[in-house]
Formats: C-alpha cells, structure tokens, sequence
C-alpha cells in the first residue's frame, strides 16, 4: 500500500529543495528590480518591455506546443484580439472615466483571449497533429482577413490607438514614461510566468504531458483528450492575450499585423528555438529572439532570412532547442566528465565558424549584387568592411563555406566519439543519462 | 447574368485545377512519407520565378520545362538532405522544417528578385482572344491553362492507377515497410515523390505566373487556400483534393463576381440597428468576403464532418 502511494504521488520536496526553488523566484524579483537600475536608457528599457511580452507570449504558446503537443500556427489570433479589445477598453474607461486603473486592463485582454479560444478552440482541438496545425492556420488567416474588412472595430490598416495615460490613475502613476510601463510588465510577466508553471504542475498539465505523448492510453484511462486539448487551448489563448493587451499598451496601438503570420511565425520560432522540453525553453528563446531581431535589423538588410536559417538550423541540429542543447551536459557535468568532450568542442568550433562566416560572406555578396546594384561595391557588413566585387572576396567565400563544410564534418564525428565516451563513462559512474 | 455563370464557372474551373495540379502533389506527398509539405507553395512561387527568368533568356516554351524539373530538382534534394535528417525527430519537426524553408524561399525571392511583381508576360503566340462570348473576349492563354492541368490530371491517374510505378507508389503509401522488404528502395521512391510533386507545383507556377501576379508573397497567398484544400477534401485523399480543390476555385469565383450585401438584400426593411454597430457586416458585400470564403468553408467542414468531404482517416 505505501508502495503504491510514494509511486502515485511525487515524494514532498526537502527543505533544501524548497528553499532553491523560492529563493530561484525571489532572485527574479530582485533581478528585475535592479535591471532598470543598471540599464537606464529608454532604449534598454523598451527592450526588456518587449522581451517580457515576448516570453508570456511564448510560454502561453508552449502550454500547446511543448505540453499538448499541438502544433499551432495561429497563435497570434488570441495575442493580436487580446490586443484589440485591450485599446478598445482603454479609450471607453478615459471616455466615460470609470474607475479602472491601468494595470488592470491587460486582465481584460486575457479574458478576450479565453472568451475567443474558448469559442474557436472546441472545433479546432477536435484533432491533433497535422490536421490541428492545418486547421489552425484556416482559422487565423479567417481572423485576420475579417480584421481587414470589419472595419469600425479593428480599424482598416490604420489599426484603432489609445492614450495609456488618459486612464483611472492610482497612487499618482500616469504611466506616460517607459519606466513604469516597464514596470507594469515585469509585474505581469512575473504573475503569468508562476501562473504558467504551476499550471505544469497540477493533475491538469500532467493530463496534457499524457495526452502529448500517448493520447489512446489517455482514453484508457478514462480522460477524453478532447477536453484536455481544449482545456490547455483556453489557458493559452488567456496568456497569450495577457502578452496581447500589454503589447498594445506598449504601442499604445492595436493594427491588424497583431493578428497576422508573422506574429504567429515569430512565437513558433521564439518557443521552439529556446527549447520546446523545458519550462525555461521559451524564456530563453522569447529573450534571444527578441534580442537577436532587434540587433540583426540595424546590421544587415537581409536579417529575416538569417532568422529563418538559424531556425532551420535549430530543427535539424538541435531538435531540443538552446535549452535542450545546455540539459544535454547536466549529466556529464554531474559525472564530472565534461572535460573530456570540451577539447573536441573546442576543435570542431574552428571549421564550423569559418563555414558560417564563409555563407555569411556570400549571402551579403550576392544581396549587395542584388538589392542595389548599381552602388559602389565596397560595402560593410557587421561592421567589416570588403570589396564585393572582388574576386579574392569571392573565393575566400568559397573556400571558407567548402574547405569549412568538410573539415567541420570531420571534426563533429570526433566531438560524436568523445561524448559518447564521457556519457557512458558518465553511466559507469551511475549518473542517469 | 447568363454571361456571369459562363465566365465564373469557367475561371472557377480553372483556378480549381490549378489547386489540384498543387493539392495533389501535397496530398501524395502526405501519404506516403506522412508530413505536409508546409513550402509547397514555395515550389510554385519558385515555378514562377524561375519560369520567368529562364522565359526571359530562352522564351517561354523552354522554361515550362526546365523550370519545373529545376524546382523538382531542388525539392528531391531538400527531401534527400533536410527531411530525411528531420525524420528521426516526428512529424512535428519534419512540419517546422517545412515552415522555416517557406519562410527562407520566400526571403531568398524577395533578395533576388524584389518585392514589386516582376513582368511574367504571356507568350505571344498564346497572346490572342481564343473565343468570344456574350461580348467577353476569353483569352487563349487561360484555355492553355486550363489545358495544361487538364492532360497532367489524367497523366498523373495514368501513371497511378495502370503503371508499375504507380503501382509501387500506392504500396508505399500504405505498407511502405513491405514494399522495402519487396526490395525496392523506398528511401528514393521518398525522393522521387517529393521531387515530382514540387516539379507538379512548379508546372502550376509556370502557367499561372503570366496570367497572375509573380510576386515574392504569392506563396503567402495562395498557401493556406491550399491546406484548407488539403483539410476540406480529407487528409491524405486524392479524389477528395479533386473535388475540394473545385469546390474551392467555383466558390471563390462566383463570390468574387457577386455584389449582394445583406443591406441591399434587405432594402429599406433593415432594421435600425444595422446601420450603427452592425454596419460592417451590413454593408459588406459578397465579393468582399470572398477572400475568406475558404476559411470559412473550412470551419463549416469542421463543425459538420471533421474527418473532411472525402477522408478516412482521423489523423
């Protein structure tokens, strides 16, 4: 019997564990509320008001992908009409003077969220995998191609603007300066991201991690995997409309690209490059992308199509993401055997660079050749600057990305031989994989 | 209003075809190696550049054939050498690997070639009024079209249903394992499919390039139409994607040439109401919506047979 019961339930966690975990938490806390103290510009400060949108948005967007195993690519529907209804509420409380502070409204746009997955999710999660995901892409474009013609609420192409500072004041904040919105954000993003974790952690984030992995045994047992889909799509349209409404008072501005593709490819590429295994996965992925897109943009023309190699990048070489990639190691670290595969590593990093910076090299080449032509062909990119119409540039390009292909390919069988050494090494020492 | 009925059904028709030429080769590519080819539009966008590019150095004759098995070419080595490395890691890797290289050809395009509609211009000997009626010229170069997707819809049932390719074809998409045990090579079978069916896309591209627009967001454009294709006929049917793929291009071409909104349908009788909140919808005529007639056929699928018109599976 008491066998049974310590294999059911989860042992409770020891003091020690305990004080890690909140002291995790409170650490957090702390970081964020220091974080504008260390970075005070107003550029660094709308950065991190977009990186904190961007990680709700993401871990709302892996309760389906990463927990449910349900590839969306309509996410954005939820995000974008959180959005929407949120300006919408701003203007009628500063209009009619209702007693509703700021901080409140992003509630408001969670709610439009749960009210609209709620609506479309019961059809959409009547299927999973590939239907799921085909579906999901019916629904957004009908979404977004109605926001287009549905003109009085979602404003034509203009989109529909709110001034966040008209609003119910409390304590004195009018919310004008990007601090406090800076603020506001933190505050939410830390409720959503402990909201979204102990959602993992109840019997209804351990159904979804079963109906992800072996929906028929879910049946079997007496769950109906129908629901749980739904369940877990009504908890992620809530999110991420939370991310939508705080989004749009950012902005101070909802248009119809809240809605669109772009928005719902770039949380897909957000979750998965961060690492779709793991809680953190899409915090990782919500701060590299963010930062990645913002930096990228202002060095080369052509980032989006760098964005998209480094995400094809990530699904062939590192299916679990930056974060999978980092958890691969805690074993051998544990074991104490990391040493032995950092020499190789640190071999294979040679070549492989030289091939990035060789199809890098390239791809500026030919955009100078296409983009703008006529113009002088000595052009900087990242900062160096080469002639694009010589010859040496465009053979060093090539030898870089063959000479690089060959050798990196070389030396990634050695770094394959070396980790397979220090992991069943890891193993003898008994350090479960 | 005869002359609409004609005209409509004839460009329906049409454009229904050119859904199949496309909704084919991604429905037997969802058969057989079980991932939806997410950059199939890619292909057809590709068609359409590399038709007009290679039209402009060799003419258009050459190019409806070197383009597609150029495109069929890239689309075997992006089966060879991206989806089978993805395979290990399921279905949902192999679909994002697809996104992403729709997301790459689609950035790739627009480096090359720009983002204004590039001059695609039908071949002058096709440049010429086939026949007129009800005082409508309709042009020749719709009824090659129209031609073209005709003969390879029944060449592609030729060789499905009475070669013995076709033959190996239909095994594999249901006992892949046995036709490998059999000792064909089903790894290359896997190639060759995804190959010819990107090279069907490319072909769909080619013709269409002229008398659409060749532009670097086609493939946005016209790909989700083509999943919803996809979902209504039935994941994985073939028949299923010919009817869905009809259905689909007469829908949205008789909304498009339709001007009835429920405002005029209802006159003076409209109730007050409709002209404060409810305006949009009141004021919105059919040819508006037609963009969105797909989507919502779609939801109507869903709702009312989920499997969709003439699927089998439930996957």
């Amino acid at each position: 019997m008491s066998d049974l019961a310590s294999s059911a339930a989860p042992p409770l966690p020891a003091a020690a564990d305990k004080l890690k975990f909140y002291g995790l938490w409170l650490a957090v806390i702390v970081a964020l509320l220091v974080l504008p103290k260390l970075f005070s510009s107003g550029g660094s400060l709308t950065t991190f008001s977009l990186i904190g949108i961007s990680i709700i948005f993401a871990l709302s967007y892996n309760i389906l992908l990463g927990q449910t195993g349900m590839l969306s690519f309509g996410h954005a529907v939820y995000y974008g009409l959180g959005g929407f209804l949120a300006i919408h509420a701003i203007n009628i409380v500063a209009k009619n003077k209702f007693a509703i502070p700021l901080p409140v409204i992003p509630l408001i746009g969670g709610l439009t969220g749960l009210v609209f997955a709620a609506l479309l999710g019961w059809v959409s999660t009547r299927r999973s995998g590939t239907a799921f995901a085909m579906i999901s892409l019916g629904l957004a474009e009908l979404v977004a191609s109605s926001a287009l013609i549905l003109r009085t609420f979602f404003g034509g192409e203009a989109g529909v603007s709110a001034n966040r500072t008209k609003v119910f004041r409390l304590f004195d904040w009018s919310f004008g300066p990007q601090i406090q919105i800076y603020y506001l954000v933190a505050a939410w993003t830390l409720l959503a991201v402990l909201a979204m974790y102990a959602l993992t952690r109840t019997p209804l984030g351990r159904m979804c991690n079963a109906v992800r992995d072996n929906p028929e045994r879910v049946q079997f047992v007496g769950y109906d995997p129908h629901v749980i889909r739904y369940l877990a799509f009504c908890f992620s349209g809530f999110f991420a409309g939370i991310a939508g409404a705080l989004a749009a008072i950012n902005f101070e501005i909802a248009n119809s690209a809240y809605l669109g593709a772009v928005q719902s490819g770039t949380v897909l590429f957000a979750t998965y490059i961060g690492g779709i295994g793991f809680f953190i996965g899409p915090i990782v992925g919500a701060i590299f992308v963010t930062i990645l897109s913002l930096g990228l943009s202002d060095l080369t023309p052509v980032w989006q199509l760098y964005f998209g190699l480094i995400f094809i990048a990530v699904v062939m070489y590192a299916p679990g993401g930056l974060t999978g990639l980092l958890m691969m190691h805690r074993p051998l670290l544990r074991a104490g055997t990391l040493t032995r595969v950092l020499p190789s590593y640190a071999v294979a990093f040679v070549p492989t660079l030289a091939m990035i910076t060789g199809l890098m090299l390239a791809i500026e080449t030919i955009v100078h050749f296409t983009v703008n032509p006529g113009d002088d062909s000595h052009i900087k990119s990242f900062g160096i600057p080469f002639d694009a119409a010589s010859p040496y540039i465009w053979a060093m390009a090539a030898m870089l990305i063959f000479g690089g292909f060959y050798l990196s390919r070389k030396t990634w069988t050695r770094v394959a031989q070396a980790w397979d050494e220090a992991l069943s090494s890891a193993r003898d020492k008994g350090v479960a994989a | 209003m005869l002359e609409l009925i004609v005209i409509s059904t004839l460009n329906g028709v049409l454009f229904g075809m050119l859904l199949f030429l496309m909704a084919s080769g991604l429905t037997v590519i969802f058969s057989m190696l079980g991932v939806l080819n997410f950059a199939h539009a890619s292909f057809y966008m590709l068609g359409a550049f590399f038709g007009f590019q290679i039209s402009r150095w060799v003419g258009f004759w050459p190019a409806l054939l070197i383009a597609p098995l150029l495109a069929g070419a890239i689309g075997a080595g992006v089966e060879r050498y991206g989806l089978r490395r993805v395979h290990k890691n399921g279905h949902v890797a192999e679909l994002l690997f697809t996104f992403g290289l729709a997301f790459a050809i689609e950035e790739i395009v627009q480096i090359i070639w720009g983002k204004s509609p590039v001059d695609f211009r039908v071949p002058p000997l096709l440049d010429f009024p086939a026949f007129t009626i009800f005082s409508t010229n309709y042009p020749a170069f719709k009824m090659f079209m129209l031609a073209v997707s005709i003969v390879i819809f029944v060449g592609l049932l030729v060789v499905l249903k009475k070669t013995r390719i076709g033959l190996i074809v239909q095994a594999a998409l249901t006992h892949p394992h046995m036709v490998g045990h059999l000792g064909h090579n089903v790894g290359r079978i896997f190639m060759l499919v995804f190959g010819v069916g990107t090279a069907l896309a490319a072909v769909a591209g080619v013709i269409a390039g002229p008398a659409l627009v060749t532009q670097s967001n086609m493939a946005g454009l016209l790909g989700p139409i083509l999943f919803v294709v996809v979902v209504v006929g039935g994941l994985g049917s073939l028949p299923g994607a010919f009817v869905a793929s009809l259905l689909i291009g007469l829908v949205q071409t008789f909304a498009v040439s339709m001007n009835g909104s429920l405002a005029g349908a209802f006159g003076p009788l409209s109730p007050d109401y409709a002209a404060t909140w409810l305006s949009d919808i009141w004021n919105v005529t059919i040819a508006q919506i037609a963009p969105i007639m797909p989507y919502l056929l779609l939801v109507l699928i869903l709702i009312f047979r989920p499997m969709g018109l003439l699927g089998t599976r439930d996957t």
